[in-house]
């Protein structure tokens, strides 16, 4: 029971924290029509840059300035880069992003080094805000919870109950129909843009000193929040939302048990080829679980679990 | 006829002449690399020029067929199979199709976007259960084998890395003119169609989703004698070769060097090699310029380098080589050549000032040696230079562009 509660807890967490950094490119997928490549790049720039304020101005004014500097960045990739590349059809918007997160792999190696950055929890969060029987849940996670969940209070708000979230989904589903009335639909494709970094870039924020702020951040999140926006149908942010809690718990709950079907008591000789498969823990599956979730689900249903058109 | 005949006889002596003309052990190591990495370019380019496949996975086919080709030799080598070495590639070439057969089934169901989604979860998936299998795969290490196996025939033990460059140039050869061939079969005319329209082709009386699936098996085959021929050369391979990077790497290359043209990939492959194995001996920063001039193609000739070589070509066959072409292009070059400088040393400057201090441990002012002289990193005087060159270039440029528009 303990372990139950406290992993859902842990896994609850992680899947909120995908759910900002998905929210923000299943938006911008529905309105390109191909996923941003460079999306969990922002993400890594918002825990650098956040990292960079917090050295000088404190935790607590980089929590709000990070996600704003890299949200205008990313609506001056969208204006000077995408924007061009997006006469020229799809496949070289996806790889004008593709190029774009190596790029800011290297440029955030040229600022910051190849080692991690020593980004630490600032310290009136550090502690515990409960104690489970005899695990004790930190304060900081509790926040995280706190901060994801406000966020997509306020997106949820703001998409549907106000005049610009309005016009924002018109222009994704009939970018024609919403032009032809006047809205200018590039300047809110600009919008959106940057407004999915800057989302990206507060996951980045709140997670990086959670985790760990390092060159390959992007790298070991980037595929996993594609797996969630695929999954959770194209530019579906309830489906986002359930895809990304799915994955949050599925993967705390996999490799926090160490189950293998050899200790479940399938027994194969030890030298015949399916001996390493039966050793294996689900501990060490877990890293497979969401690709394999895609892969399912794309043959099985495209357009994903909430989605309503095929990418 | 003979428009067919003298292009691949142009290949052939190119590919014969090229250790001749750089024979040290660097650059025959470098062309034996070119070779492999275009034969898989030129097998990727089957799915995404041919058949508008956008792949994020072709290293898994590569990799798997090299795995193959690994295992082989070392059952070869324990004697327990004769085999002639020659014809490895070939259960490289097997084994990339097996899987082509496995895993290209569900994958080829769905086109466009979604096929690109599917390929970049699987390319996860494999290299994952590469790694949780170290008893076939080799775990972190790899697996390395032995690629001179019982006595030499006709004086040919593939010991020496001469004897592995003709190896790999006669089978790219060979493949690159069935790659070729392909293209005209009832197969790789269809298989346009699907690319372009599938919905028509499917009115026509062909399955969409059968064309893709022989077109990946195909390409897959050729991925896998490529990835056979790295095994030879290398003698070890390892979980990076069906990774994300390389199947990135692979994308990347054949983008640069052009999908609407048979020769596009040729020249991606050599570029992309000059870029990962030649530039990178001299440069820390070589993956920053491999992205850049990556961007840089993908936002100004989106036909790749090759679209610039048959631009070049019609030009000079239809006599328009005139004195002010010829200008107007030394100019260009001129300009560019600058912002090229400035931005290098820029570049370079930034890349020691960050890393050369963290990697040496020192106070920070490790100088930047550049061709004998050092530059001081921290002094204003060059990147004041780099500045002024950046920014002469740049308006260069735009006035050449502004007098072509005016024009």
């Amino acid at each position: 029971m303990e372990f139950a509660l406290i992993t859902f807890l842990n896994g609850l967490g992680y899947g909120f924290l995908l759910f900002l950094l998905s929210s923000g490119l299943t938006l911008i997928y529905s309105m390109m029509g191909v996923p941003n490549f460079a999306h969990a790049s922002f993400y890594m720039l918002g825990a650098y840059v956040a990292y960079a304020i917090a050295g000088v101005l404190g935790f607590w004014p980089a929590l709000l300035i990070a996600p704003l500097l890299v949200g205008a960045a990313g609506a001056l990739v969208e204006h000077y880069g995408l924007r061009i590349v997006h006469r020229y059809g799809h496949v070289p918007e996806l790889l004008f992003t593709f190029g774009l997160s190596y790029l800011v792999v290297e440029l955030v190696q040229l600022v910051w080094g190849r080692s991690p950055v020593p980004y630490r929890i600032p310290p009136e969060l550090d502690g515990t805000l409960f104690t489970l029987y005899s695990t004790s849940f930190p304060i900081y996670r509790g926040f995280m919870l706190l901060v994801a969940a406000l966020m997509l209070l306020a997106l949820w708000l703001l998409l549907r109950h106000t005049r610009i979230g309005l016009l924002i989904q018109a222009a994704l589903t009939h970018p024609q129909m919403a032009e032809a009335l006047g809205h200018n639909v590039p300047h809110v494709f600009m919008l959106v843009f940057g407004g999915g970094c800057a989302l990206a870039a507060l996951a980045g924020v709140i997670g990086g000193n959670a985790f760990v702020t390092e060159p390959g951040m992007a790298a070991a999140v980037g595929s996993i929040i594609f797996v969630v926006v695929v999954v959770g149908g194209l530019g579906s942010l309830a489906g986002a939302f359930i895809t990304s809690l799915l994955i949050g718990l599925m993967q705390t709950f996999a490799v926090a048990l160490d189950v293998s079907l050899a200790s479940l008591g399938v027994q194969v000789p030890s030298g015949s080829a399916l001996a390493p498969l039966v050793r294996l823990t689900l501990a060490q599956v877990a890293p497979v679980l969401p690709y394999l979730l895609l892969v399912v689900m794309l043959v099985v249903r495209p357009k994903g679990l909430m989605g309503k058109r095929e990418g | 006829m003979k428009r067919i005949v003298l292009p691949w006889l142009g290949l052939a002596l190119l590919l014969l002449a090229a250790p001749l003309v750089f024979p040290q052990s660097a650059a025959l190591s470098l062309l034996s690399q070119m070779g492999t990495m275009v034969l898989l370019c030129l097998s990727y380019n089957m799915l995404l020029g041919e058949g508008g496949m956008l792949s994020f996975g072709h290293a898994v086919y590569s990799g798997l067929g090299a795995f193959g080709a690994i295992h082989l030799m070392n059952r070869m080598s324990e004697g327990a199979l004769a085999f002639p070495v020659t014809l490895v590639p070939l259960a490289g070439g097997l084994t990339g199709a097996l899987c082509g057969v496995v895993l290209g089934y569900p994958t080829t169901r769905r086109a466009g976007t979604t096929f690109a989604m599917i390929t970049l979860g699987l390319v996860e998936l494999v290299s994952a259960c590469v790694l949780m299998l170290p008893e076939v795969f080799g775990g972190e290490g790899g697996i390395s084998g032995n690629r001179v196996i019982g006595a030499p025939v006709l004086g040919i033990s593939y010991g020496p890395q001469i004897q592995v460059y003709y190896l790999i140039a006669g089978w790219l050869l060979v493949c690159a003119m069935a790659i070729c061939a392909l293209r005209h079969t009832p197969l790789g005319r269809i298989l346009n169609a699907v690319r372009d329209n599938p919905e028509r082709a499917a009115f026509i009386g062909y399955d969409p989703q059968r064309v893709r699936y022989l077109a990946l098996i195909l390409s897959a085959f050729f991925a896998g004698v490529s990835g056979g021929l790295s095994a030879i050369n290398f003698e070890i391979v390892s979980a990076e070769y069906v990774g994300a990077l390389r199947s990135g790497a692979i994308l990347l290359f054949t983008f640069i060097g052009g999908t609407a043209y048979f020769y596009g990939p040729i020249v991606g492959g050599v570029v992309g090699v000059l870029f990962s194995s030649w530039l990178s001996a001299y440069t820390q920063a070589w993956q920053f310029y491999l992205g850049a001039f990556f961007i840089l193609i993908v936002m100004t000739t989106p036909g790749g380098l090759a679209s610039l070589i048959d631009r070049g070509w019609r030009t000079w066959r239809d006599g328009a080589f005139d004195r002010h072409l010829v200008w107007r292009l030394a100019s260009w070059l001129l300009a560019a050549l600058v912002t090229l400088a400035g931005v290098v040393l820029a570049t370079e400057m930034a890349y020691q000032a960050s890393l050369g201090s963290l990697a040496e441990g020192s106070d920070g002012a490790a100088p930047l040696q550049w061709w004998g002289g050092s530059i001081d990193v921290h002094a204003p005087l060059p990147w004041i230079t780099a500045a002024m060159l950046i920014a002469a270039g740049a308006t260069a440029l735009a006035l050449w562009r502004r007098q072509g528009a005016g024009r």
